[in-house]
């Protein structure tokens, strides 16, 4: 196994909502105690829920959003309470793929800028070295040279996610947080893009968490998957592992309801029911009960830890033991 | 204005959109022919950039002003009173009661097109009250009650909150909650499930269904995922470079793919190799190489030659026409019939 390289220990982000001078307001829970572990030159995906906290949990790992509690280890420095000096020397090596290629782009700056503003910000090389740099960045990404001088308006979204990857590739980071880099794509430039991911992580042994709803994606690029569901992990595995035996009914659910590419696939589906709970009032207990069609009342009581069930695999479900998913 | 009451609820002909920029004239929309009946889902699927946004805002009429326009073609559209009118002519007075009205549209890009000083309940009202001349109140219950129908958790609170309080699926939500709450006669929708988890893009695919079956709308469905188009649509159109190269009944497409594009296009999709995995091996995708059309120096003739396997010396020749290929089934590929060979 290798090092590890980016080690999250019970990280919580808790929004005050509705709070003023004469309101008590109210805590909503976006990432609740999740704990997981990235090694050197592995690519972990998160899938889940939408509102489950994937985008919270990926900006607290870099302190774009600061964390209420836990701790966020990032090659054997804690990253919480960082000094400001500290981090702004880490964060050349930890960067971050937005996931809305509309409004992470200022509109104001050229593509050329965009891209090489961290290398700026870093003071990395002569402008000479920067404006090469910028124009061998935006022919990796799949895009001309000559893009350098226009501005974000004049491109399509999947052209917009590409002149993201190619800002968070500038600095050439260790980690990259990627929150959805391909949804926007149409499948034949995501194939490029996920080729490009493959051949960073093989030479430059980049670790990235890499932030999904395209299962089939997810499964093709990832080493290992957690899979969240209202700010807690629900189901960790390798990918392998969690595609052919997943143990938490909201995975099942979640493959159950993957389309896929074919019109005559009529298939049985675990449809989930109901309301997404709110995070402000969240169940008592799992926090998936109130979905689940495998609920007993035992669910409502005790919130279920995550148990290991095999090599590198754990579940947080207090009948997972009994249940059969692949029925 | 002419009266038929047969006519497609939407029929765009020879469709031609350009952007002025600094670098000169963009086309991105190079002769569009697509039909849309009532009750019927077309998707369109197709490489980024290739004119499908620019395609919907141009059947809105919501291109920038001075920068975007229409410099051909008609999009004739059938109205809840059997008229028929093209989009094109019509006066913005017009468009601005079809707007949001009989024609609604999801946008791609849910942040800039919600207004974030604003709740998000308002904005929902706002729309209702605006089209259907709901009173405040009914409006308000109207927004409360779109809000719950694309589940969006404690609907009532929810409609309290700005947009950027919100996850970027639920704020996709707001917008599809915003589209519908008018009942309109067709919906554009660019993207719509593509920010959402697959539990609720499933349920958000079962309720436009669900909509369609009551109202009997046309579904204009931009997507990039063919899983989705699967799931979805009658008919799928697929884009390249500004114009339509292979359109067909979904079930034609998947079987019979006649164009090397949607043939590349369906081989890059991620399968999963077990075994080289399990060797430890570094898995490549198939994707079609080379790059996007560059809009300001499109290649001579079939705008796919440059990437395609097939292209011989014709190709780069002219711009192949539309070729039948069965019924209902067209391919703008000189070479379709030898693609097997
Ligand atoms: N700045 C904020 N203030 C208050 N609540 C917030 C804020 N940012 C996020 N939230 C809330 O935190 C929860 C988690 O949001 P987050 O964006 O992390 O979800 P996500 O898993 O990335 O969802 P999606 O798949 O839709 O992108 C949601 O309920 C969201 O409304
Ligand atoms: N305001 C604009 N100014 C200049 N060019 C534009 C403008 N809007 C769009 N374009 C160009 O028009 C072409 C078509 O863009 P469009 O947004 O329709 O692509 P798309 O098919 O929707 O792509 P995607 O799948 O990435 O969303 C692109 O080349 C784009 O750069
Ligand atoms: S017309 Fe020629 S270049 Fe175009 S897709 Fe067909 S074979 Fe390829
Ligand atoms: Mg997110
Ligand atoms: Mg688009």
């Amino acid at each position: 196994m290798a090092e590890t390289l980016v080690q999250v220990s019970d990280l919580k982000v808790h929004f005050p909502i509705g709070r003023s001078l004469f309101k008590d307001g109210v805590t909503l829970k976006a990432v609740d105690g999740v704990s997981l572990d990235i090694a050197r030159g592995e690519v972990v995906g998160l899938v889940g829920e939408s509102g489950s906290g994937k985008t919270t949990l990926g900006r607290a790992l870099l302190r774009l959003i600061e964390p209420t509690e836990g701790s966020v280890r990032f090659d054997g420095t804690e990253v919480v309470g960082l000094p400001p000096r500290d981090l702004k020397a880490l964060r050349s090596r930890m960067q971050i793929i937005f996931q809305d290629p509309y409004a992470s782009l200022n509109p104001r700056m050229s593509v050329g800028q965009i891209i090489g503003e961290a290398l700026h910000l870093h003071s990395i090389g002569t402008r000479a070295d920067r404006d090469e740099r910028v124009g061998d960045l935006l022919e990796k990404v799949g895009l001309p040279r000559t893009a350098a001088a226009r501005f974000p308006h004049e491109f399509s979204g999947g052209q917009r996610q590409r002149i993201g990857i190619a800002r968070a590739l500038a600095v050439n980071p260790d980690f990259i947080v990627a929150d959805e880099p391909v949804s926007a794509l149409d499948v034949s430039i995501q194939a490029q893009i996920i080729n490009l991911l493959q051949d960073l992580r093989q030479e430059l042994g980049l670790s990235i968490l890499f932030i999904g709803h395209d299962l089939s994606v997810i499964e093709f690029l990832c080493d290992r998957v957690v899979v969240m569901y209202l700010g807690h992990v629900m189901e960790t595995a390798t990918a392998a592992d969690l595609y052919t035996q997943p143990r938490h009914p909201y995975t099942r659910s979640l493959l159950d309801a993957a389309p896929v590419p074919n019109p005559r696939a009529k298939r049985d589906r675990i449809m989930l029911k109901g309301d997404l709970p709110s995070p402000i009032n969240p169940p008592s207990g799992c926090v998936f009960r109130t979905r689940c069609p495998f609920a007993i009342e035992a669910c409502a009581q005790v919130e279920p830890a995550l148990e290991t069930v095999g090599p590198r695999h754990a579940v947080a479900c207090i009948r997972q033991a009994e249940l059969n998913l692949m029925e | 204005m002419t009266e038929t009451t047969t006519a497609p609820l939407l029929s765009i002909r020879n469709l031609v959109t350009e952007f002025r920029t600094e670098s000169g004239i963009v086309r991105a929309v190079k002769g569009v022919d697509l039909d849309i009946e009532s009750g019927q889902t077309v998707a369109v699927v197709g490489e980024s950039g290739s004119g499908k946004s620019v395609t919907s805002l141009s059947v809105m009429r919501l291109l920038a002003k001075g920068v975007g326009s229409i410099t051909d073609g008609t999009i004739l559209f059938r109205g809840r009173d059997g008229q028929v009118r093209d989009l094109v002519q019509e006066p913005e007075t017009a468009m601005r009661r079809i707007r949001g009205n009989e024609i609604s549209m999801i946008f791609q890009e849910p942040m800039t097109s919600l207004n974030p000083t604003q709740k998000v309940g308002a904005q929902i009202a706002e729309a209702a009250e605006l089209h259907q001349g709901l009173s405040h109140r009914q409006a308000w219950a109207r927004a409360v009650e779109m809000l719950s129908l694309v589940d969006i958790p404690e609907p009532e609170r929810r409609a309290q909150v700005y947009p950027h309080q919100m996850s970027g699926g639920m704020r996709q939500r707001v917008m599809i909650a915003m589209a519908l709450a008018c009942n309109p006669a067709l919906l554009i929708a660019d993207e719509p499930t593509t920010a959402l988890d697959v539990t609720v893009q499933l349920q958000i695919l079962e309720l436009m269904r669900r909509l369609q079956r009551e109202i009997g709308m046309g579904i204009l469905f931009i997507t990039h995922n063919l899983g989705v188009v699967a799931e979805i649509a009658d008919k799928v159109a697929v884009m390249y470079g500004g114009r339509i190269v292979e359109t067909a009944a979904v079930q034609d497409l998947f079987d019979r793919p006649s164009h090397p594009y949607t043939r590349g296009l369906l081989a890059s999709l991620p399968t999963v190799d077990h075994a080289a995995r399990a060797a430890g091996e570094v898995a490549r995708l198939r994707a079609i190489p080379g790059n996007v059309v560059d809009p300001r120096n499109p290649p001579a003739g079939c705008d796919f030659n440059p990437r395609c396997a097939w292209a011989i010396e014709a190709c780069r020749a002219a711009v192949p026409p539309m070729l039948p290929v069965e019924p209902g089934h067209a391919t703008r590929c000189i070479r379709w019939s030898e693609l097997d060979g």
